[in-house]
Order: C-alpha cells, then structure tokens, then sequence
C-alpha cells in the first residue's frame, strides 16, 4: 500500500497532562517531548495559533485551545516589516505548552513548517487527544490551576506558582530597540513583553518607536523626549511587580500621553489607585463584546487576560465593559493624558474592529 | 407598532426550502414577544409558520403583488417583514415598494431599507457600490441584450461566468468556456432576469469560496456569527457545495481581511438585521474578491444558526424592531448577549441532497445552479466523524466515506472521471480514487477541494485499509472516533457486531452541548450531539420521557410536511409527557431549532444513535410516526431490540409496509386491492402480465414517494424497464400490480385509537397513475360518492381494529367501481398539513390523543371541511437543466401550495396560481395544447378556451384537430418569445416534444402536464364568480355570506 499512512490523534508517544487538583489525562505527545509546567488557560479563538503562540503575555502559561483541530494550515515563515514582524507577535513560541483535541499537520502553499515541526523546533511540548471541552468546563469550575506535560504516568511536583513569577524580565528585551518611521514623532514603548502587532499599528502611522525594558527608569525614559508613550502588554501577575507599578506611578507624572495596553492597563490602574484581581479563568479568545459607555455602540474584540481592574483609581472615568460580566475593559483619565484598555485593539489574532484606538490615541494626544 | 405583516416564502422549490420555515416562524415568535399582532401571508400549506403557532392570522394566497396588495388593504398592519420569506418575499416587499402600495397604507418596512436591498440585489448596482467604497470585486461586465453580451465576452475573455440579476439559486448561470457556447446560453439567462439583465464575470477557477454570515443594527453594531467554508471551490454553487463551519483553512490575516470586508458590505447596504457575504479566495489565499451578498435571511443564514446555535433570524427580528445588538440576550447560553461571535468546539459539516436519478435527461454534473433538494448537516469533534456522520444522514444507501460495496463498484479511472465531472457525491468517489491508490495532488487537479479536506479523506481510506489488516481493539476504538459506523466496521473487518462490541467494550459514545462559547461560560442549552471523541457527558440525564425521532434531511417525497407533523407531534406529545426529546438532522427545519423541544439531539437518525439516547436518557419508549420512511425503515429493529414504540407497534407497521403481509390481510379482511404479486425476476413480471394483461404498476417495497415506480402499459415498456439495472433483486423483491387505467384516486388522513378512526377524505384530481405528491388534491371529495366514502370508512376501521392502529395515519384508494385498498401508512403523510388546515382539526393531534386518551366514540368519523380546500404541487422543473417534466407514479415536484375558497373553483384556481410560475394567460398570449394521451379531454380543453376568445394553437406531430398546427422550430420561437401563455398536454411523449416542454419551463411558462387538469382548471378560470380574501381561520366558520 503506498498510501500515506494515518495521521492525526492516534499518533504520537503517549503523554499525560496533570492538573493542579490532582487529575491526570492520557494522551498523545507532539512538538519537543520534554516535561514542561505552566498554569492552564483555554483560548476560544478558532484560528491564528501561531499569533497566539507568539504572544509574550501567554509567558508561564499552558494553552488549550478549545476548537478542535489545531495547525490545519502550519506555520509561515516570518515576515517583517522594517524589523517589525507582521505574522508573529514575537520572534519565537511563548507559551510552555500547548492542549489540543486534534494536531492537525496541514501546510498551506508557501508556508514553511507544520504545527508539530515548529513546536519541535521551539522545543516547546503539546498534547493532543485529550477532551478539551471537558477541560474547560474543569477551569471554569475550579479556575485557573498550575499543570504539567509531561510523558510519565507518575504525578509530577508543582514547582512554581505563576502568580508568584516575574516573567516580564523574561521577555522584555535588554536593550533598548530602535524602529525609525516616517514622521519625526517619537513614542516610548514599556516593554514588558510587547506584542508586534502593537509595535505594528503604530509604525504604521508613522511614528520613531523605541522598545524600552520594562525595568527602565522613568528619568531613562524621559531621555528620550517621547511624544507619547505606550505600557504595554505582558504576561504575569501585576500585584506582583511592586517596583514596576512605582515606576509607573513615577512616569505618569511626566504627563506623557499614555495608551496602557492589557497590563499596562493595569499596571496604571494599580498605579493610581486602583485595584486589579486575578479573575477566575480570565477571558481568552477574539469573540469578546465590548461595549463603549460614551458612545453606546458595541465591538467585537480579541481578549487575553487572567487579571482585571476590579475598582478604577479616583481620577477615572469607566469606557469599555464587557457586557457579559461587566469586566471592565477600558477607562479614560481626567486630569491624565492617559487612556487605557484592557482589551487587544492591535488584534492579531482576531477582529480589527478597534484598531481606532491607536488612531483616537494619536488624534487626540499628537495632534494638539 | 401593533401589527406586523410577515411575507413567507411560498412553495418549496429547489433554492427555496424549509430554511424559510424556520426563519419565518423565528421572526414570528420574536414579534409576538413583544405583544404585537402577526399576519402571515404564505400559501404553503405543508409549513410549521402557517399553523396558528405563533401567527394570529394567515393568509394562504397566491404569493403575488395583487394579493398581497389586497391584504394590506384589509388588515392595514403598520409594518411588514420580507426579510424571513427567501427572494420570493424579497421581490414582492420591492413591487408593492415601487407601486407605492406600502407609501399609500402607511406601511412601514422593518429591517434594512429598499434602497439597501436594491444595492444588494441588481448586480450592476451592487458592483458599482462595491467599487465606490474601493471594496474588490471580480472584474466584470453586465449585458442587457445578446450582442451586447457578446461584446462584452470579447473584452473579458474566457472562461466566464454569466450570472442572472434578481434571482434565486443562481439560476440561469453558468460557467462558459468559448462563444460558442456562450451564444447557446444568452437568451436562456435573459429571460430567465426578473429586470432582463445578466452578469459576464472572470471564472475564479479553483477559487476558494467562504460565506461570511453579519449581523447588523441600526447604530452600526455588527458582528460576524459564522464564516462557513464551501470545500467546493468556486463554480459550484454554495447550496450545491459540502461546506465546513468553522471554516479550517484559513490564517488569521485571510479570515481577518475579509471579515472587515463583509461588515464594509453589510454598512453599504444600510443592513438592519442578517446577510451573508459570499468571498472567492485565491487558492495561495493572497487575493480576494467579494461576489455577492443577500440582504435577509438565507439558506447559509439558518444553516449557521444551527450550526452555530446563534438565532440569527430571531436576533434579526428583534433588530428590525429596533432593538441594539448588545440589548439581545443570547437564548443559547441564557447568560450572554447577543454581541459576540460564536466560537465552536466541533466541526460542523453540512451535505447537500441530490434526487437527480428521479429525472429524465437531467444534467448530472454540479455547477452555478442548485439542484440539490434538501440538505443535512452533521456534527462532530473531528472532520472525519463530521463527515461520515454527514454520509450516512443522506440516506442513499452507504455506510459511510468509506463504503466498501460503493469502491468495489469504482475503479481509478472513473472515480477521478466522476470527480472531474462533478458528479453529486464528490467524497464518495474522492474516498475510492484514494482507495485505488490515486494521490492527493491528482485529486486536487480535477476537483480544486483544498488539499487539507482531500488529505483528511485520504488518511480516512489508509485508515480503513490498517483496519482491514489489523483489526484490533485501539484500532476498533479508533475507528469509532474517526465516525465508523457499527455496519461499516462490520464491512471493513469481517467481524459480527457482538465481537465488535466485545473488542471495544462497548466503547460509548458522549453527550456534548452547544453553547455558542465552547465551554466559557456555564450555558442551560439542551441543544446536543453524540461523539466519541470526549471523556465525559456535558449533562446529567432526566429518566422519564420520549424520544421523538424527525424524518431527517429532505429529498424528493420528504418535505417540510414532515416537520409540520413533527412539530404537531411534539406539542401533541408534551400535554403527555414532561419530557419529549427531538432527535433529527435536519438544518433547515423549525423541529431542529433548539428552542421548540426541552432537548434536541442533533445527530443521526440510526437504530444505533436512538438506543444509545434511549439508553443514556433511561426513557422506555420512542416515537417514530413523525420520522416518515425513515422511521418505519427501523420499526422492527427496534422493536426486536426491546424498545418499545409509542402509537402502532412495529410488528403492525411491518404488517403494512411488507406487500406480501399486506396483501394477505387485506383478503382475510375482506378489503379489494388490485391483482399483484411479488417478484424476484424479469421472468415472473413476464408471467404476471401474460396472465393479467396491460397495463401495471411496478414497484419495490418499503418506498416512499414511488421510488422507481413505473406503469409498464406495454411490452416496448417493458423491456425499457427491464434493461435498468438497478430494478429488483432477491434481497428486495418487487411488487407488480394490475393497474386501472383512467380510475379516480382518493386518501383519508386518519387518527386512529386502536377501536375506531377520525378521517378527513381527499380525492385527486388527476387520475390514477399519478403519484399522490404530483397530484393537484381537494377536499371535500367532489366526485366521491356517498356509499364510497363510507366503504372506504369502514375498511379504515377495520384495519384500525386489526393492526391496533394508534396515532396518525393515512389509506391510499383506488376507486374503480368500488374502492381498493392501494397502500396503508403507519406514519403522518404528506397531506396531512394540507387536510388538517383545511379542516382545522389537527389530525396528528388527534392522533396522538388517540394514544394516549382514546376516541371513546363507537364508530368511525368522519371530518368534512366547511369550505373547498385545494392543494397544488410545486415543481422545480427550471431549476433541474435538461429534466423532462412530465408526471408519473414516481414523484417529482418538490412543493406543495394551498387555497381555501367557497367554491370548489375558487379553491383551485387560487391554488394552482399560487404555485410558480402559473399565473392567468392574458388574452393576447396563445394557448399551446397538444397530446396524444387523454386527447378527447385536451380537446374540451381546448373548446373551454376558443369559447371564451382565445387562440388556441397546436403542435404538429402530436395534434388537436381544427387548430392551427405549428411546427416544432415555429414553437420554440413563441416561447422564447413569451408570445405563448400558457401550455397544456399529457403523458410521456419524450421523442416527440422534449424541447417543447423543456423550453416552456425554462421561458418560465405555465406549463399543464395533466389533460384533467387542464380541463378543471380551463372550466374554472372563467367560472369563478368572486374570488375571497379571508384568512384561514373564517374559512373553518361557515360559508361564505358574501
């Protein structure tokens, strides 16, 4: 028989997947067969894995991804633009492992890598075969939780609490990095793990980016003499980055014009006087409603948070919720040029719907 | 806003089916929420909408301007919806707009403007807008006459498309490859415009074709509820396509852009409420172009509703009202508002059905137009249990994707011949190309399917043949997962079920629910769906209850009738018993809407799939009289599996449905049936005729909708018949019987209580020798005497008390000097929504309290409507290129229309007028009549015309005498011309006058295929006094006053 032979869930070493509370899956191992630990989250996002993938903010973190079948088209290979990537969010895989119902091994035309032959090369471990509904309706229940891949079928220790990890030094760069646009206007980036499509958006309108590390000093960032500035998104727990949040509170009173992005929304929220919790399994996908308290209108969204303001700081005034459990996904600051969201309006993956956040960003600070 | 007119979509055509039952009846229960009074107008009398469920009042009327215009006079509602009736609806909101009929009542349009549907609908327009707001489209040329199109051709190069403006199902258009055949089509795609103007447009070949469904409120909030990937590429069209949903293929960026896109569309056309905005995609996915959009509900619309549990049709409803998009809950997760866009965690696959082999001379390869007659979708945790569930839910007779007796039937050559072709059924033939080794890249040349669809098939088939080497546990238990079936493991390994089921442990499937959220938020859906790929049910089970099985995908035979009986059953049944549980698959239907049961099972219909929810649910017994042939297909598996069935038992149904046991009954029961017997072989039809003589019925058993039924009336017949393969076999004997030439045939639509029946009777119109679904039916009967009639009751008494009858049923009689008992049916039939509104008794209602209560009468009874009641059959000649219309004992239409009135006249005549394309010939137009069958009622026919001023003209090789006799070259001009008005003839005559018939249908004239017909309708156009405008309620009260 010349055939292919079959491929698809039944392929593979077997593999478990631990959990927290003590249960264990069997399953099929793919991508690097090494054990790797990370807290679990599901994504309800159908398709752009290997955007997600990429996504620094999934640092720490085991993604399941709730639709089926996963890598039916593979993986481009990068493409850039003047440095900025356009298909990943970051130069290599983030996540510390990856659940999947189905590894699927398709490669569309012109892609470089299968799914599994990219994780292999990222040496980054997944799981296929495992009842992923049932596993979110298990993080639902119970809420997020530490979990283990890993190819032995003896319980493996948890080693790390996620919430009790810094990993923004893990993927915020060393050096400060340097994007010339076409307009002699400059923004500073906060870079505690900022995702391309950012970067994207606004050198797209023009502007001179320079990535920052996170742990820059506010009087460093001034050197710049920024136009504005953007905090960006990242992974981790905020209430855990004490310095960072000084930082913060230090910088704002520069008075720059502020975008806080996902954690760096609640990064200035926590800044100012806010609070931020850690939410029960957070909101991940690129379904999510928003809803703009100013305009009455609604908008399709891409989410990925596990924490959420839960009590705005005094100085401002709520934007966006989601109307579903009124999480608040964005506010507007009275005496602060500062407008922050909890939401991704870079997207990648998911709508484009609020990319007019970058253009209200600039219109209304750069202009006047 | 106290009352709102809702347009219906008419008979069910070929591209407009029950999907438009669906929407309509959710429009209508999203405005009686709100406390306003409906008015539907719709003659199609087999639907769920014109029950009183959630209308207050309806309207069964010829679906035209007149009419319509007349309602809106009488009931002066202040708003109208024509966004949940198909195109048909659509074009008339856009007449009674342009005649000033809405402006002159105050009546105002709810959902998007006319002058956003305009911009959708003419494709000049369309593309003009599309081009202002710098949105892509295919570059392209409109053509208003044939020179012009020529000339246009020439600019644009080939291959082209030609698409028709203002029209449904993509009708008319097709691919061309050089001027030649160009030059052939024009004229047909001309006239077949509602504004006369065609589309020429660059051929995408081997484009990816994706349908993006928006939603859109007045503020401009839109959200994007499904996109669903048709895995046939461009050039068949969508509803001809095996689609996907969510779709698989595409990366973020190409999913992304032409997201932006549709809701770009949906904002130039002043959308308030749903479209669908159909995309081609470059096959490397660099390049897009958008194609079309359709300003309302659509048949991808209720298919992603369904799919993806999001009520598109209520939520567009509720928009049109007024309502923003983020003030809607979602009714699915019950927690969430309607602002989102579905995410699945499961592969949904949707299949279209083909009937063509009921048709002569038909084109068999799949293009621009839509053939199929029905649909069914099927869901899953991976593609391939999505899809061999799909396979299977078709009905047609194999196992699955992988069906060893249909590959052994193949070999290399003419799987990949079929595929190129484009024969219906491309992964059946896909699955034995890979069998006989053929590769992925040689498949993909001839079909243009992505590869990732045609590797997965691929990998099915090597699956299926390491099963055959290896048949083990895992692989058994694997299987299972890939969606093998019970039989088909049977097939592959050669093993018996037992040991099957002994390797896999009995290996179970699981219960998962769709939520719209895949998991996210807790949901109270009971919307569900067996699998095997899962650890753990999504529910805990209720243990006292039915299940009530629906009839599955629709074909020729089966229709919407079916879902009316079901959903009649279901709140029949729920007076009974707390908990009553739909089982069905059937995406276009009001029953597979998850709000309708306490819990829908979307999966298939096998006695599998009902034991593992009978055993899962702990419920003791299921109801099959709604599930039509399927149903009584698994009577007695069932039955002999210990499941008892609620209503007739199974051993009584196998009583009925097998002739041989029929027949013996009916002559111990004394009942007269015409001379049969059973044969095996060509020899044995032989010697029935030599003893009974010409001319007989031949056909098999267990059939619904006459199933190669054919009258053999002599021996050049005969050997026709013979020389068709497929015919008899000893596994399943046919039946042949005497046949009465020119006899009357009459039914009674009955409920039955085990001691005595309800009947409603009915009487055809056409003689017998005509398949009851094609004939044109009345009640009261008009020529039925009245010791007939009683005849007939007491035979259906005694086959009530003999088989126990309990529950819905329908006799079949042949009336030749006495009646004859032609077939009984243990099941709710196609005219029961037809005799029940005509009565207004619901007779499925009636029967399930025959179960469950009893009649507690002493004798039969018999139900007489006050009124004349007529139903009309709707068929889809046009819409099946090259089929030869004529009527027979198989059927062919595939919808039903009907009137209430006060004459007998008026009934048919607004009956037969609410069937398309009839409408009342003008007298400059000629009549057509010719025929060599029932020639002395042709010429009545024809006398009926000439008294009453018109000109009649006949056809040269098949004659009226005294008419003008035309030739067949001079005929196609008048029809092309439209000079003709209307055409009448009889018989089967396909030598003679095929492109008569064929060009009739295809200039969209009112073609008679009946002499007796022809007859009553030609008497009653200039006899009916005055035509009522009631709605039907007044028509169950009393006669008409005047």
């Amino acid at each position: 028989m010349n055939t292919i032979p079959f491929r698809g869930i039944f392929m593979g070493n077997d593999g478990f997947l631990y959990l927290e509370d003590g249960s264990l899956y069997k399953g099929k191992l793919f991508g690097s067969m090494k054990k790797s630990e990370g807290e679990i989250v599901f994504s309800t996002a159908m398709n752009g894995y290997p955007e997600s993938l990429t996504d620094p903010s999934y640092r720490g973190q085991i993604l399941v991804i709730t639709h089926p079948l996963v890598g039916n088209y593979g993986v481009p290979s990068k493409r850039e633009d003047n440095g900025i990537l356009t298909n990943f969010e970051s130069e290599h895989v983030q996540v510390n492992g990856l659940v999947v119902s189905e590894l699927t091994e398709g490669k569309k035309r012109g892609y470089s890598l299968t799914l599994n032959e990219w994780l292999i090369e990222n040496d980054i471990p997944g799981i296929q075969g495992i009842d992923t509904r049932m596993l979110v309706k298990k993080i639902r229940e119970y809420g997020t939780m530490m979990a283990t891949i890993f190819s032995s079928d003896l319980k493996p220790e948890i080693t790390e609490r996620y919430d009790e990890i810094d990993f923004t030094s893990y993927v915020s760069p060393k050096v400060p990095l340097f994007y010339y646009g076409n307009m002699n206007r400059t923004i500073v980036i906060i870079d505690c793990g900022v995702k391309h499509g950012i970067l994207h958006q606004l050198y797209k309108r023009g502007f001179n980016i320079v990535r920052l590390p996170c742990n820059v000093s506010p009087s460093t960032v001034s050197d710049f003499n920024p136009d504005a500035v953007v905090i960006s998104n990242g992974p981790g727990n905020p209430n855990f980055l004490k310095d960072k949040i000084e930082d913060v509170r230090e910088l704002l009173e520069y008075k720059y014009q502020t975008l806080g992005i996902c954690l760096g929304h609640q990064l200035i929220a926590l800044a100012l006087g806010g609070k931020v919790e850690k939410m029960r399994y957070g909101h991940r996908g690129i379904n999510k409603p928003l809803y703009d308290v100013n305009s009455k209108k609604c908008y399709i969204s891409t989410h990925n948070h596990g924490y959420a303001v839960t009590k705005i700081p005094p100085e401002a005034k709520l934007w966006f919720v989601d109307p579903d459990d009124m999480t608040i996904e964005g506010v507007l600051y009275d005496n602060f040029p500062i407008i922050s969201v909890q939401f991704h309006p870079e997207a990648r993956p998911g709508p484009n719907d609020t990319n007019w956040i970058f253009d209200y960003f600039t219109m209304r600070y750069l202009r006047t | 806003m106290k009352k709102i007119l809702v347009i219906g979509s008419g008979a069910i055509k070929i591209a407009e089916a029950a999907e438009f039952d669906y929407s309509a009846t959710q429009a209508l229960k999203a405005i009686k929420e709100e406390g306003i009074q409906t008015v539907l107008f719709n003659p199609n009398v087999a639907t769920v909408q014109t029950s009183y469920t959630f209308a207050d009042k309806v309207y069964m009327l010829p679906l035209n301007v007149e009419f319509v215009s007349r309602i809106i006079e009488k009931e002066r509602p202040d708003g109208i919806m024509i966004g949940f009736g198909g195109q048909s609806a659509l074009n008339i909101g856009i007449d009674l707009y342009k005649k000033g009929v809405l402006n002159n009542y105050s009546v105002k349009v709810l959902g998007t403007p006319i002058s956003g549907i305009e911009r959708a609908l003419s494709r000049e327009r369309f593309r003009e807008t599309m081009i202002e707001r710098k949105l892509p489209v295919p570059p392209s040329y409109s053509a208003r006459d044939y020179n012009e199109a020529i000339e246009k051709a020439e600019m644009l190069g080939y291959p082209l498309m030609i698409r028709v403006s203002f029209n449904l199902g993509g009708r008319g258009s097709s691919v061309i490859w050089n001027e030649n055949q160009l030059r052939k089509e024009i004229p047909r795609a001309l006239s077949q415009s509602y504004i006369n103007e065609v589309l020429l447009e660059k051929y995408l070949h081997h484009w990816k074709e994706l349908e993006y469904e928006v939603i859109r409120d007045s503020d401009g909030n839109s959200s994007v509820v499904a996109c669903i990937e048709n895995l046939d590429p461009m050039g068949t069209h969508t509803g001809e396509s095996v689609v996907v949903t969510p779709c698989q293929t595409l990366d973020n960026t190409e999913y992304q852009k032409m997201r932006d896109v549709a809701i770009k569309v949906a904002e130039s056309i002043e959308l308030q409420g749903e479209c669908n905005v159909q995309f081609a995609l470059s096959p490397e996915g660099s390049n897009f172009y958008v194609i079309e959009t359709n300003p309302r509900m659509s048949r991808s619309s209720a298919l992603a509703s369904k799919a993806t549990g999001y009520p598109l049709a209520y939520v567009s409803a509720k928009i049109a009202l007024g309502y923003k998009l983020y003030e809607i809950r979602n009714s699915v997760s019950g927690s969430t508002c309607a602002c989102f866009e579905p995410s699945l965690d499961y592969i949904v696959i949707k299949s279209p059905r083909w009937d063509l082999d009921k048709f002569d001379k038909v084109e068999t390869s799949l293009g621009t137009e839509m053939k199929s007659v029905g649909e069914v979708m099927a869901i899953g945790r991976n593609f391939e249990e999505a899809l061999q569930k799909a396979t299977r839910m078709l009905d047609i007779g194999v196992k699955g994707v992988f069906d060893l007796n249909f590959i052994k039937s193949m070999n290399k050559e003419k799987a990949i011949k079929y595929l190129s072709e484009k024969r219906p059924y491309w992964f059946l033939s896909a699955s034995a190309a890979f069998y006989y080794d053929a590769d992925t890249e040689e498949v993909y040349q001839v079909t243009g399917i992505d590869k990732f669809f045609l590797d997965k098939i691929r990998g099915l088939v090597a699956f299926a043949k390491q099963l055959n080497a290896n048949p083990e546990k895992d692989m058994l238990i694997n299987a299972l997962k890939l969606g093998f079936s019970q039989e088909q493991l049977e097939e592959i390994t050669g093993l018996n079920r037992q040991k099957i089921q002994e390797l896999t442990e009995n290996h179970e499937p699981v219960v998962k629910q769709i939520d719209t959220v895949a998991g996210e938020w807790p949901a109270q859906t009971n919307y569900l769906y067996l699998t095997y790929n899962g650890s753990e049910n999504d529910i805990t089970f209720d243990n006292n209850g039915v299940l009530l099985v629906g009839a599955g995908g629709f074909r020729i035979g089966v229709s919407v009738e079916f879902d009316w009986g079901l959903i009649s059953a279901l709140s029949a049944l729920s007076r009974y018993i707390k908990n009553v549980t739909v089982l069905n698959y059937n995406p276009e239907t009001v029953s597979t809407d998850w709000d309708i049961a306490k819990k829908l099972y979307f999966d298939e219909i096998s006695s599998s799939v009902i034991m593992s929810v009978l055993k899962k649910e702990k419920y003791k017994s299921v109801a099959i009289f709604s599930a039509g042939q399927i149903g009584n297909n698994l009577a007695k598996e069932l039955e002999s599996n210990n499941i008892s069935l609620l209503g007739t038992a199974g051993s009584c149904i196998d009583k009925a449905e097998n002739r041989a046991k029929f027949s013996e009954l009916l002559n111990k029961l004394g009942i007269p049936q015409p001379e049969w017997t059973s044969v095996t072989t060509s020899q044995e039809i032989k010697s029935f005729i030599e003893k009974y003589g010409f001319p007989v019925i031949i056909r098999p058993s267990y059939v619904l909708s006459g199933s190669n039924m054919v009258i053999i009336e002599n021996y050049a017949d005969l050997n026709k018949y013979l020389s068709r393969s497929r015919v008899i076999s000893t596994k399943y004997p046919a039946v042949i019987s005497k046949f009465f030439k020119g006899a009357t045939e009459a039914e009674l639509d009955c409920a039955g209580d085990g001691n005595t029946a309800i009947c409603i009777p009915i009487e055809h119109i056409e003689e017998a020798g005509i398949h009851s679904g094609d004939a044109t039916i009345v009640t009261p009967p008009i020529t039925l005497k009245e010791n007939t009639l009683s005849t007939m009751l007491s035979q259906a008494e005694l086959l009530v008390r003999e088989l126990n009858i309990r529950g819905p049923f329908n006799i079949q009689y042949l009336i030749k000097e006495k009646p004859h008992v032609l077939e009984l049916n243990l099941r709710t039939s196609r005219s029961m929504p037809f005799s029940s509104k005509a009565v207004g008794t619901n007779v499925v209602d009636l029967g399930v309290r025959g179960i469950f209560e009893g009649f507690h009468s002493s004798s039969q009874v018999l139900l007489n409507s006050v009124s004349w009641a007529v139903k009309s059959p709707q068929f889809s000649w046009a819409q099946l290129k090259g089929a030869y219309p004529y009527l027979g004992p198989e059927m062919r239409s595939t919808g039903e229309v009907a009137s209430l009135g006060y004459t007998y006249q008026e009934a048919l005549i607004k009956s037969w007028l609410s069937a398309s394309p009839n409408n009342i010939p003008s007298h400059d137009k000629l009549i057509l009549i010719y025929g060599d069958s029932n020639r002395d009622i042709l010429i009545k026919v024809a006398s009926n015309f000439t008294e009453k001023g018109f000109t009649v003209i006949t056809y040269d090789k098949m004659p009226l005498p005294n008419y003008n006799e035309l030739d067949h070259k001079r005929l196609l001009f008048y029809l092309s011309s439209r000079k003709i008005g209307l055409v009448v003839t009889d018989g089967y005559a396909i030598n003679k006058d095929y492109e008569i018939r064929r060009s009739s249908v295809d200039f969209n004239i009112p073609l008679i295929l009946n002499a007796k017909l022809g007859f009553e309708i030609s008497y009653a156009l200039f006899n009916v006094e005055i035509f009522s405008y009631n709605e039907l309620k007044e028509y169950w009260l009393a006669e008409y006053s005047g």
